[in-house]
């Protein structure tokens, strides 16, 4: 239905929507045209993809531990506590 | 938490006392934490504001930019005039040789903490908290007090920056 007549999107917008686009937060004429582009530019077809691997590294960082120094002053901390 | 609080403050040390600051005032005040979000949420939640009120003691006020910043460099981009394809790729991105589970080695896995490192702290935030921690963008919006849009501005922000920091190094190590 809303498949003709929709403005097309280029690509320098396209790299702004993304992260929206993911998320589902895009309006249905938007996301319609979001696909559509999609379906022809392979270009964007990259970037949507680097985008993606960029998201799931982040997601995959180890957590930073903390110096064993920081640990030391920690753990006699929780110490003090716990004989309170 | 020591990721989260780097965000705010400028060294490493100060950012293991925001932690432990943190740790003590979560055993402190256990008894005060109602259940109206989940511990973690509430756990970084303490570490943050922590980190802030330590970063405006060391006068960094964090301004909060809101004027448009393209997510990529608009040299990039064919003009508005063009004939056939305008705003369309004039440069387009090079396809990564690098298969995706060497992305997160040695090499790599610095770009990419240099480049958070290297983002305005606001930005830095909410990248650790949604993409990092994996927390719910609400939870995210909550902890930092910000508006739905205004995270998601940051957040997209934020990982086009890391994206084109692996762009950047990918150019200069797969071209040989």
């Amino acid at each position: 239905m809303i498949e003709k007549d929709l403005p097309e999107m280029p690509c320098r917008e396209l790299v702004e929507v993304i992260s929206d686009y993911l998320e589902d937060r895009l309006s249905p004429v938007d996301r319609a045209r979001f696909e559509a582009h999609l379906a022809e530019c392979e270009a964007c077809r990259t970037y949507l993809e680097q985008f993606r691997q960029t998201i799931r590294a982040l997601g995959r960082l180890p957590e930073e531990s903390l110096s064993s120094e920081a640990r030391n002053a920690l753990l006699d901390a929780f110490r003090g506590w716990s004989h309170r | 938490m020591l990721r989260l609080a780097l965000s705010r403050v400028e060294s490493r040390a100060v950012a293991e006392e925001v932690v432990q600051d943190a740790w003590l005032t979560v055993l402190r005040s256990l008894d005060r934490y109602e259940r109206r979000s989940t511990f973690r949420t509430w756990v970084l939640g303490i570490v943050v504001n922590l980190a802030r009120s330590r970063a405006r003691a060391e006068r960094r006020a964090v301004p909060l930019s809101s004027e448009f910043v393209p997510s990529v460099d608009p040299a990039r981009f064919l003009p508005a005039d063009h004939p056939r394809w305008p705003h369309h790729w004039a440069v387009e991105p090079a396809a990564w040789r690098t298969p995706e589970d060497e992305l997160l080695a040695g090499e790599t896995r610095k770009v990419i903490l240099e480049a958070i490192d290297a983002l305005p702290p606001a930005q830095r935030e909410v990248i650790v908290l949604r993409d990092v921690e994996g927390m719910p963008s609400t939870d995210v919006c909550n902890i930092l007090a910000l508006t739905d849009t205004h995270q998601r501005v940051l957040l997209h922000r934020a990982r086009s920056r890391v994206r084109h920091a692996l762009e950047r190094y990918f150019a200069a190590t797969e071209a040989t």
